[in-house]
């Protein structure tokens, strides 16, 4: 087990660091450079030459990769040539708009999903079909659409819920949850049905194995058979599928965020986006694919203690 | 070679659904009404009417007009050219970069299969939408170059599904062969690689076909689509948005355009997943009457009162296509008190399901079409499922066929002991404890706290057999099941498994009911034996009665097939044929086509049960030559 970690430690570090420089070389290839993006669209050549030499364009590409990696490996992720903003700062003010909604939804969707999927493996019929529909109309409706359907319904007609912005969670909780409600909802409703239907197929799989026919032929009782055996049976798969959701969401956060306004990640990105802020939408894709790797050696950490196979290998 | 008709089956199941249909149909629509928008509307998508200004759906503008007055149908018609053009260069790009690559690994193996593989590991792990936020932010607004990312972005998954396919056609020994004999490798690809990938390919691309619409629709909502007059879904659904609270109508035209199309490609993706998955042919079982033969059933043996056990007449059924197969049929059989009693055929006899059946646990769908089943004087059949439930453990308990595959692998052997003894018995934490490590211990563990510590994958075959006759006792049952226990274990395990069962049932007087292939399991454990062929049984007797003068042709059969019992000069007597399926059985005897005693009475009726000698019961009209 602490081998597999140490491997996995490994290889997640080597991952950041190719998809930090493969973006950093994407930004060096393309047309334009910082120094234009400051200067604007008019400027002397002097001008430009100067700021060219001051932020070290002028240098081999690798070096300045070099640099750039030595700064972040101190969590500086530099300096937006737009707004004149330190990138780590900006970030680290939006990182919590974003986790809310991503951990919240995810939490959703996988509370409800496993539920259900509970449910419906051990009633069957009628309520598995209804979420192999249900996950078709998840996986079909773009977010944002559905974000708004839902502000058009719970914020303009009915006026229930606020349309946009976000509550810090420390200045007023109650108005944190009540902001986050429409667009964790937006967020989890087309996972859960997903997560429902594959939490029944994993338990169903988990009760037709022989050793739940040996529990039930010796008594074991109906309750405990679901939820000790065949749930913790079935908690590979669905273990997989949060860290799947988790990070599907942080995708989907980047749109969600549009639609309701909020200061987060995403909007960061798609504000970056438009002004050609590279440096800006670096920091977001290196936070974002860290993400991506601590959810993984998260759900590594999950089958180690769910599975004692992983766990004494 | 032999999937190869695969690619014609795949268009015939598609057309045969019609949602498969409806929904390339709506595909092919789109793409008409994008090409032939000129026609299809008088409107300009970029014309603006500042006098019918949101104006929802009328006779002039059938699905409305947006903000700037424009005829929504014109521009979600002109809309699908940009939309499903972006889509198409991504897909294309998909296609290439991932098909290509992973027909290149898997074929090529080696050094450029374990680069492959490390790639689209670090590639899998990249966010796809920031990172094209990234190649949006350098490019700019050049729409092919950022589908083309995107494409790129989204290959790994396609071209590992891929090169699967392609490693295993490069596996199979015909193309091995065919390397060898200096067949050129483009001949292989093209003849032999292409077609098996082209069914998990087709999936994939329709798959991504969907995503990747959604994905330009979502950069056309954030504003990163086309420019500004030119309609596309997206950037409708943003126009929409700014205007929701006075004409929320507008979010419905391209939001439904755009789920269907995504849904369409959904569907037909399953479609093609399907039909590859589907078996070549699927013979419809016939839905099987039931002929009821009360002759054969009246003579059956009938059970002492005193009996724990008794079955009488049970049929039970399993659904199969859309009626039910009766796989057991007419089964009349009864254990008695601390007897042990054998059970014995071929695998697919009905053995494990009259286990199952004594149990009330017949496999999903399956249930006891008639007869009764008594234990202890309570008609099993007629009992509320609690009340079976509580039977079970207490009274009849169970000890499986696959040792290892019988015990839950997510906890330890102490655990699962432990639950029982909670279940049955309650107590303290110490107390349920400590009978758990008698019962392992009575099991013939003799080191119980080092065995109880154990998960199941850690355990032997034996041992963890041995844990499933704890639990098995944990609840002191009447009866146990013992449904082949030593068929899975090693020579001198099986020795001492059945030895232990011999102890048990003296100890404690306990039935076993023990179902096994093995006469000599059976001749060791058993004082009485049941045989059963097709479903039914067609013999029982005392032993070793049973093993010196069989009275039905298959026990003759089923012994002669065994190397050691054959008589030294003798040919070894095994048995022509295999079983009948359920769904086919012959009318008469069921064993007359593997029979050599068979005569033409044999195959027209079913045969009765006749007592051939006191005890000793069989359902064969030869009986005295077999």
């Amino acid at each position: 087990m602490t081998r597999l970690i140490a491997r996995r430690l490994l290889v997640s570090g080597l991952l950041v660091g190719v998809v930090s420089l493969l973006t950093f070389l994407l930004q060096a290839a393309a047309p334009g450079d910082t120094a234009r993006t400051i200067l604007g669209d008019h400027y002397s050549p002097a001008a430009y030459a100067r700021l060219h030499r001051e932020l070290g364009l002028d240098e081999p590409v690798l070096t300045r990769y070099g640099h750039w990696l030595a700064h972040a490996l101190r969590g500086d992720l530099g300096t937006s040539p737009v707004s004149g903003l330190d990138v780590t700062a900006q970030i680290a003010s939006r990182l919590p708009v974003t986790l809310s909604l991503t951990v919240g939804a995810t939490a959703a969707t996988a509370l409800a999903g496993v539920a259900l999927g509970v449910l419906s493996a051990v009633r069957g019929g009628r309520l598995g079909r209804a979420f192999d529909v249900l996950a078709l109309a998840g996986y079909a409706l773009p977010n944002f659409w559905l974000a708004l359907v839902l502000v058009t319904l719970f914020a303009v007609t009915f006026p229930l819920f606020p349309a946009t912005g976000y509550v810090p969670l420390e200045d007023d909780p109650g108005g944190w949850a009540r902001g986050l409600v429409l667009p964790v909802t937006t967020l989890a409703l087309p996972g859960t049905a997903v997560f429902a239907k594959q939490t029944r197929d994993a338990m169903l799989a988990a009760l037709s194995r022989d050793f739940v026919t040996a529990l039930r032929a010796n008594g074991a009782s109906e309750r405990s058979i679901v939820l000790r055996h065949a749930l913790r049976n079935a908690g590979v798969p669905v273990v997989t599928l949060v860290g799947l959701t988790f990070i599907g969401l942080l995708s989907g956060t980047v749109f969600v965020e549009a639609v309701f306004a909020m200061p987060g990640l995403g909007g960061l990105a798609v504000q970056a986006t438009g002004q050609h802020d590279v440096p800006t939408i670096q920091g977001v894709v290196i936070v974002f694919t860290l993400a991506v790797v601590t959810v993984n050696l998260a759900a590594d950490l999950a089958y180690g203690w769910l599975d004692p196979k992983v766990r004494s290998a | 070679m032999r999937r190869l008709p695969k690619r014609r089956a795949v268009p015939r199941t598609a057309v045969r659904r019609p949602l498969t249909a409806l929904a390339a149909g709506y595909l092919v629509l789109l793409a008409l009404g994008a090409v032939l928008a000129p026609v299809l509307t008088p409107y300009d998508p970029a014309a603006t009417d500042l006098d019918a200004v949101l104006s929802g759906p009328t006779a002039a503008h059938p699905l409305g007009t947006d903000g700037l007055g424009r005829d929504v149908a014109a521009r979600l018609l002109y809309g699908g050219r940009i939309s499903l053009a972006d889509a198409a260069v991504a897909v294309l790009t998909v296609l290439v970069a991932g098909a290509g690559t992973g027909v290149a690994a898997g074929f090529l193996g080696g050094l450029p299969d374990r680069v492959f593989t490390w790639v689209t590991d670090v590639m899998l792990a990249i966010p796809v939408l920031v990172t094209l936020l990234v190649v949006l932010a350098v490019v700019g607004d050049h729409r092919i170059a950022v589908m083309v990312a995107l494409g790129i972005l989204m290959s790994p998954g396609l071209a590992r599904v891929v090169r699967g396919a392609a490693l295993t056609v490069r596996n199979e020994p015909y193309i091995a062969a065919a390397r060898v004999s200096g067949l050129p490798d483009r001949h292989i690809l093209v003849r032999h690689v292409l077609p098996r990938v082209a069914g998990p390919l087709i999936v994939q691309i329709s798959l991504l076909s969907g995503g990747a619409l959604l994905i330009d629709a979502g950069l056309g909502y954030l504003g990163f689509g086309a420019r500004p007059p030119a309609p596309a879904w997206g950037s409708m659904i943003a126009e929409a948005s700014a205007v929701i609270g006075r004409q929320p109508w507008l979010l419905v035209p391209p939001g439904t355009v755009l789920a269907l199309a995504i849904l369409a490609f959904g569907v037909l993706g399953d479609t093609v997943r399907d039909a590859a998955a589907a078996p070549a042919e699927r013979v419809p079982s016939p839905p099987r009457r039931r002929h009821r033969t009360p002759a054969a059933a009246a003579s059956a043996p009938d059970a002492p009162s005193t009996a724990l056990l008794s079955l009488r007449d049970v049929s039970v059924g399993l659904p199969a296509g859309r009626g039910t197969t009766t796989v057991v049929e007419d089964l009349t059989l009864h254990v008695d008190r601390g007897e042990t009693v054998g059970l014995v055929g071929e695998s697919g006899c009905g053995k494990s399901v009259t286990a199952r059946a004594v149990l009330g646990l017949v496999p999903a769908g399956g249930r006891i079409t008639s007869g009764t089943v008594r234990f202890d004087g309570l008609d099993l059949t007629a009992l509320d499922p609690a009340a079976l439930r509580a039977l079970r453990g207490r009274r009849i308990a169970m000890i499986s066929q696959d040792p290892l595959a019988g015990l839950d692998p997510l906890w330890t052997a102490g655990d699962q002991v432990g639950e029982l003894v909670r279940r049955h018995h309650g107590g303290t934490r110490a107390a349920v404890r400590g009978r758990a490590l008698d019962l392992l211990r009575t099991a013939g563990l003799p080191e119980p706290e080092r065995a109880a510590a154990r998960y199941p994958h850690e355990l032997s075959g034996g041992t963890a057999q041995r844990v499933g006759i704890a639990m098995a006792l944990a609840g002191e049952p009447d009866l146990l099941i013992a449904d082949e226990p030593t068929t899975a274990l090693d020579v001198t395990v099986q020795a001492a498994i059945l030895g232990l069962l011999r102890r048990l049932q003296a100890e404690r007087g306990m039935a076993i009911l023990l179902i096994s292939h093995d006469w000599d399991v059976v001749a060791a454990m058993c004082r009485r034996a049941y045989v059963m062929y097709a479903g039914q049984a067609v013999e029982t007797g005392p032993l070793p009665d049973l093993l010196e003068r069989p009275r039905h042709p298959y026990t003759a059969g089923l012994l002669g097939a065994m190397p050691r019992r054959a008589r030294r000069g003798e040919h070894l007597a095994a048995i022509p044929g295999a079983v009948p399926d359920p769904a086919h059985r012959p009318p008469g005897c069921r064993f007359a086509p593997r029979c050599r005693l068979a005569t033409a009475g044999c195959r027209e009726a079913p045969i009765p049960v006749v007592e051939a000698a006191p005890g000793h019961h069989t359902r064969c009209v030869h009986h005295e030559s077999a």
